[in-house]
């Protein structure tokens, strides 16, 4: 596809696909259902849907939610991966509903829907996040400073700044935190995502709260429980590389430097 | 049913929300009420920037924003309101930056800025860099920045609290004052009732009644439809801004900072056709204008693709290292949802239905109005969900984050200095949870038939053809009618999850009570106002028209006798102070 637009031509939609005439498929979703007021076990449910296959699977959920089963019950919000609220197991795998598009899932079988692992199930695919939430706020997630503020901006290089561009981009969805073997084992784990968000402050220049959070994740339930599965970081929806930012705070653990 | 009693109850947890939770907390017994969870709040997904006269780049000065938001909004700004944005933006913005938010960078070190659409060098003259920014996702981090300052100073949060009702004493056209709020709680189906001094709205915009939008699935104007139930004004409800820049048919939002960094719309002749509609500032005219020019475009047969739907925005001319620096989240939503490449091929795009410039009106302290002068005691409004009125006719980008911090401080700080000085708590109303209850018992009840999704499909497909970018007397027309027969499909509508634990489609139904309220606020307010003027524009009346509606438009639901249900029209003066309306060109 020519960048300079001077011949008229199929387009860039033509493979986007996206043209007026997009196909449907016939796809079945796997939903794992669990309502406490209707039965204390959870089953699968399966539905059958006609589906465009460009779209997200949140969308294919809101099919089934508004034309064929209304009690089927989910958290969602923006439908574009920045709220965080519609992360899930598909297919295995920790996702975001809304940025998980049902061509790249082989809907030529069943699609696979649960709850994201290791939280308590309130009903459906929502689980509990409170205990999610504590472990972030037991972090200090804030700027901690000592002495008078300056009347204009605080300086910091773009290379400082650049230092914790990775983990400012976290949404808080619980993707990398449900996906963690140990995290499973052990819910008392504070998680990737509260070692991500800890990361962000610890290595910002700015920050003078360093120390203080470094010996709350040098707990017995901190970073030194991470087995560096990698799990997290696949299943970050915002690509942050979760896994290595746990490693640099391990290493600022025992050199005590940031 | 409980009962809880706080100083100061704000609704909603997005920017506005949370700023004015981090002054009231500090004065007063705060509880912040939320049907999310703060951090899913729709501020995260504003991307381009916030704007602020720093100068950090270029020299500014917060007198030429003032001009440039009143020009933006087509005259229609209260001009003493728009000088206190655009004067408290510089402190809103080193607040930020020192509660921790990451801005981008000068090489000095200073706050980065750049350019963004409709803000100018001295009245006009060429684009100025104003909007500070953190790459493209400045909403992301004003919204985490906020909520760990929150969690800092022990904010305390009800999350998943859905506030459906309004308290208030005393009857419409009387004095009143706010008793609380009434919500229900997702995970159980309990309701609430919470006593407040004081309580802020900061609940967000209505978008959703749009289908092409930019708007959250949660956008449904909740607090808009609280306030206008009882008897409160809705002001200038017919300014709703369509961005430019959404994605073709699924109306995610691409930041016009894209354009600030260069980036060019192109037809499909591939010609640079904002040259035409805005000689002077090109691609970074106001919203409004460059939506219209978009539309023109494809009316007269020079849209793109096989359905000639849609233009291009073209980011291929700018480095890839540009765009993975300034840009990410755009460039990766182009990737993720329509597989295109925007390093090589131009993007898709349409206008999006985005941002109500009108909403619950107030005065510059976030007090919210009755009528032209009266306030209601005891209540405030904050960001889209209120209309001090700072955007007017058609909202300058970047000014939205800005209002969100500047006046849901003031809100917060005007509420609970309130609540502090009034020693008692107003009575509550004799059963005060019986709106709420009888409502959702009929929900829940209904064998009617009628789908929630159903209705909210043709409510979403009469607005976009009928009431968007452009709009004339008979489609207008069109739309009430439309709107009229789907409110009494309304009265059959009926829900399947008849539980009490997180139902969803019980609220889903009442959200649709609200949009088919406020779609119908916003009709009959554009119908009357037979002019065009910033983001309303009639093709029937296709000039401004200063002599008869250079005033907001304050729109009261009233009931008869009968329980007859009717829109009366009133209006209000716009303020001046230094600029006199001139004509509109970029």
């Amino acid at each position: 596809m020519s960048s300079t637009l001077t011949k008229p031509g199929p387009g860039p939609e033509a493979a986007a696909g996206t043209s007026a005439a997009a196909h449907k498929i016939t796809a079945t979703f796997r939903i794992r259902r669990y309502d406490p007021e209707v039965s204390d076990k959870a089953v699968w449910q399966d539905f059958t849907i006609e589906i465009d296959p460009k779209e997200r699977v949140l969308d294919a959920l809101h099919q089934i939610k508004w034309d064929v089963d209304g009690t089927l019950t989910f958290r969602r919000s923006c439908a574009h991966g920045i709220c965080g609220s519609d992360a899930m197991r598909i297919n295995g795998r920790n996702r975001l509903a809304c940025k998980t598009l049902i061509k790249d899932l082989s809907p030529e079988k069943p699609i696979t829907v649960e709850p994201i692992k290791g939280m308590t199930v309130l009903k459906d695919l929502i689980v509990d996040m409170e205990p999610f939430f504590q472990a972030y706020r037991d972090v200090m997630p804030f700027l901690i400073t000592t002495g008078n503020e300056p009347t204009r901006e605080r300086r910091q290089s773009a290379a400082d700044r650049e230092r914790f561009d990775d983990t400012t981009k976290c949404i808080l969805c619980a993707a990398c935190t449900s996906s963690c073997p140990v995290f499973w084992n052990d819910g008392q784990y504070f998680g990737p995502a509260a070692i991500v968000n800890a990361h962000r402050f610890i290595f910002d220049s700015r920050d003078e709260g360093g120390e203080q959070r470094l010996e709350i994740l040098n707990d017995k339930d901190g970073v030194w429980r991470c087995r560096t599965t990698f799990n997290c970081t696949d299943a970050c929806p915002r690509g942050i590389e979760v896994t290595k930012a746990i490693q640099e705070v391990k290493k600022a653990l025992i050199t005590r430097r940031f | 049913m409980q009962i809880h009693k706080y100083d100061t109850v704000i609704v909603g947890a997005g920017g506005a929300g949370m700023r004015a939770a981090i002054e009231a907390t500090k004065r007063s017994r705060t509880a912040v009420l939320t049907k999310l969870y703060p951090t899913r709040s729709h501020t995260g997904a504003a991307q381009g920037g916030m704007a602020a006269a720093l100068a950090n780049v270029e020299e500014d000065n917060w007198e030429w924003h003032t001009f440039d938001t009143v020009k933006g909004g087509d005259y229609l700004v209260d001009q003493d309101a728009a000088e206190i944005l655009a004067k408290e933006a510089i402190d809103s913005v080193l607040d930020l930056e020192k509660m921790g938010l990451p801005f981008n960078r000068t090489p000095d070190g200073t706050i980065d800025q750049r350019r963004f659409g409709g803000h100018t060098r001295n009245h006009g003259e060429a684009a100025v860099r104003r909007s500070c920014y953190a790459a493209d996702r400045t909403g992301h981090m004003i919204l985490q920045t906020l909520y760990q300052n929150c969690v800092k100073e022990g904010v305390e949060f009800f999350n998943e609290f859905y506030v459906l009702d309004l308290l208030l004493t005393g009857a419409p056209g009387g004095r009143r004052r706010s008793a609380g709020v009434v919500a229900y709680e997702l995970a159980t189906g309990e309701l609430h009732i919470f006593r407040a001094k004081a309580v802020i709205f900061a609940s967000g915009g209505n978008g959703k009644f749009y289908k092409v939008t930019s708007n959250a699935h949660t956008l449904t104007g909740d607090g808009q439809a609280a306030a206008w139930r009882r008897g409160l004004p809705l002001e200038d409800m017919e300014f709703f801004q369509f961005h430019p820049t959404g994605i073709w048919k699924m109306g995610i939002l691409l930041t016009e900072g894209a354009r600030g960094e260069g980036g060019i719309l192109r037809n499909k002749d591939g010609e640079r056709f904002m040259e035409k509609y805005a000689p002077t500032i090109k691609d970074l005219a106001p919203r409004d204008m460059v939506s219209r020019s978009i539309y023109t475009e494809i009316r007269e047969g020079r849209g793109c693709g096989p359905d000639a739907d849609h233009v291009y925005l073209d980011l291929t001319h700018l480095p890839p290292e540009q765009l993975d620096a300034k840009l990410p989240d755009i460039t990766e939503f182009a990737r993720t949802y329509l597989g295109i490449e925007p390093y090589t091929d131009p993007i898709p795009i349409q206008p999006t239905a985005h941002y109500a410039m009108g909403g619950i009106p107030t005065t510059v302290r976030g007090e919210v109005l009755a009528d032209n002068t009266e306030v209601v005691e005891g209540l405030y409004a904050a960001g889209e969900v209120a209309c001090v009125s700072v955007h007017g006719a058609n909202r300058l980008g970047t000014n939205s984050l800005l209002d969100i911090n500047v006046f849901g401080r003031r809100a917060g700080i005007a509420a609970a200095e309130y609540a502090s000085a009034t020693p008692d708590f107003a009575e509550l109303p004799e059963t005060p949870g019986t709106f709420v209850t009888e409502t959702l018992t009929r929900l829940r009840d209904s064998e009617g038939g009628e789908r929630v999704a159903d209705i909210r499909r043709e409510l979403q497909e009469t607005m976009d053809k009928n009431a968007m970018v452009f709009r004339t007397e008979q489609t207008l027309k069109e739309a009430l009618e439309d709107i009229g027969a789907l409110r009494r499909r309304y009265r059959n509508v009926s829900v399947q999850d008849k539980g009490r634990r997180f139902n969803t489609d019980l609220l889903e139904a009442f959200e649709l009570g609200n949009l088919l309220e406020l779609a119908e606020v916003l009709v009959v307010s554009a119908l009357a106002r037979k002019e065009s003027r910033g983001g309303h524009y009639r093709e029937d009346y296709p000039n401004r028209d200063d002599v008869n509606f250079m005033r907001h438009t304050m729109a009261y639901r009233e009931v008869d006798a009968d329980g007859n249900e009717s829109i009366r029209l009133d209006y209000k003066p716009v303020t001046q102070t230094r600029y006199q309306p001139m004509e509109r060109k970029y």
